[in-house]
């Protein structure tokens, strides 16, 4: 998984590129929650579109970073899924609790 | 009584999963599936390859195997390990339930595998292992 980092308005945002399944979900966690702390940022916008592929890892890489984000008052969204992506995404319920936007704009000014 | 099988056994490494669902998808795609079907396929046997390698094995080294068999438009899927096996199936199936909160899942991976394909049996036994079965009828080949 391929991960690039940008930050516009104090909010981060990833893209992310590949597959992300227990094995990626890993490193894509380390990597975003070093990012988080080092900037102290509290707001994190997770670009989706460039993932091929997920399982119900991806679940617990967003709910994990909510959960973090909400303990210091953050939040986390998500940009952009492909239709394999946002059903398995669907399953968890997770939309009623963490906003999807189809880009990386209208996720920076409702975030 | 099959038109076609296949079998793989590979360790329970992580890097595995993805081997484990190209492999599948791979074997599927002479059914001719849609691109969501193949997802769907793929979906499902991340979810049950990584049970076995997080819940069944705990993350030490055992085998897991794949046996996918198709008959006209049916695809059935056994995945089986010899890990410590499931003690409440009925607790683990249940959407959100987790053994391991510690490890940040989601404990939607049997609600993924039902949701995705059309049939899943459980069978598991403490110390001995675990074996899934899941069918999947592809619709698309007319």
């Amino acid at each position: 998984m391929n991960l690039e980092f940008n930050v516009k308005n104090n909010k981060l945002i990833v893209y992310m590129r590949g597959e992300l399944d227990h094995h990626s979900a890993e490193e894509v966690r380390n990597k975003i929650d070093d990012r988080l702390d080092r900037e102290g940022l509290n707001k994190l916008i997770m670009d989706f579109s460039g993932v091929s592929f997920m399982d119900s890892s991806g679940i617990g890489v967003v709910i994990g970073r909510y959960k973090k984000l909400n303990a210091r008052n953050g939040s986390v969204c998500i940009v952009g899924a492909i239709n394999s992506v946002k059903r398995v995404f669907e399953l968890s319920g997770m939309f009623k609790i963490i906003g999807l936007y189809d880009s990386i704009p209208e996720a920076v000014e409702n975030i | 009584m099959y038109d076609n099988s296949m079998k793989i056994e590979f360790i329970s490494k992580s890097q595995n999963e993805s081997f484990a669902r190209v492999a599948v998808a791979s074997f599927a795609s002479q059914l001719d599936p849609t691109v969501e079907e193949l997802a769907d396929v793929k979906t499902a046997v991340s979810e049950a390859v990584t049970n076995s390698i997080i819940h069944g094995y705990e993350n030490k080294e055992g085998v897991v195997k794949i046996e996918a068999f198709i008959k006209e438009k049916e695809l059935t899927l056994i995945v089986e390990d010899q890990g410590v096996g499931i003690e409440n199936i009925e607790l683990a199936r249940q959407p959100l339930y987790t053994s391991r909160p510690d490890l940040e899942r989601s404990g939607m991976g049997f609600t993924v595998m039902e949701t995705f394909m059309d049939y899943l049996k459980i069978e598991s036994e403490k110390n001995k292992g675990t074996r899934l079965t899941m069918k999947k009828v592809f619709n698309s080949l007319s």
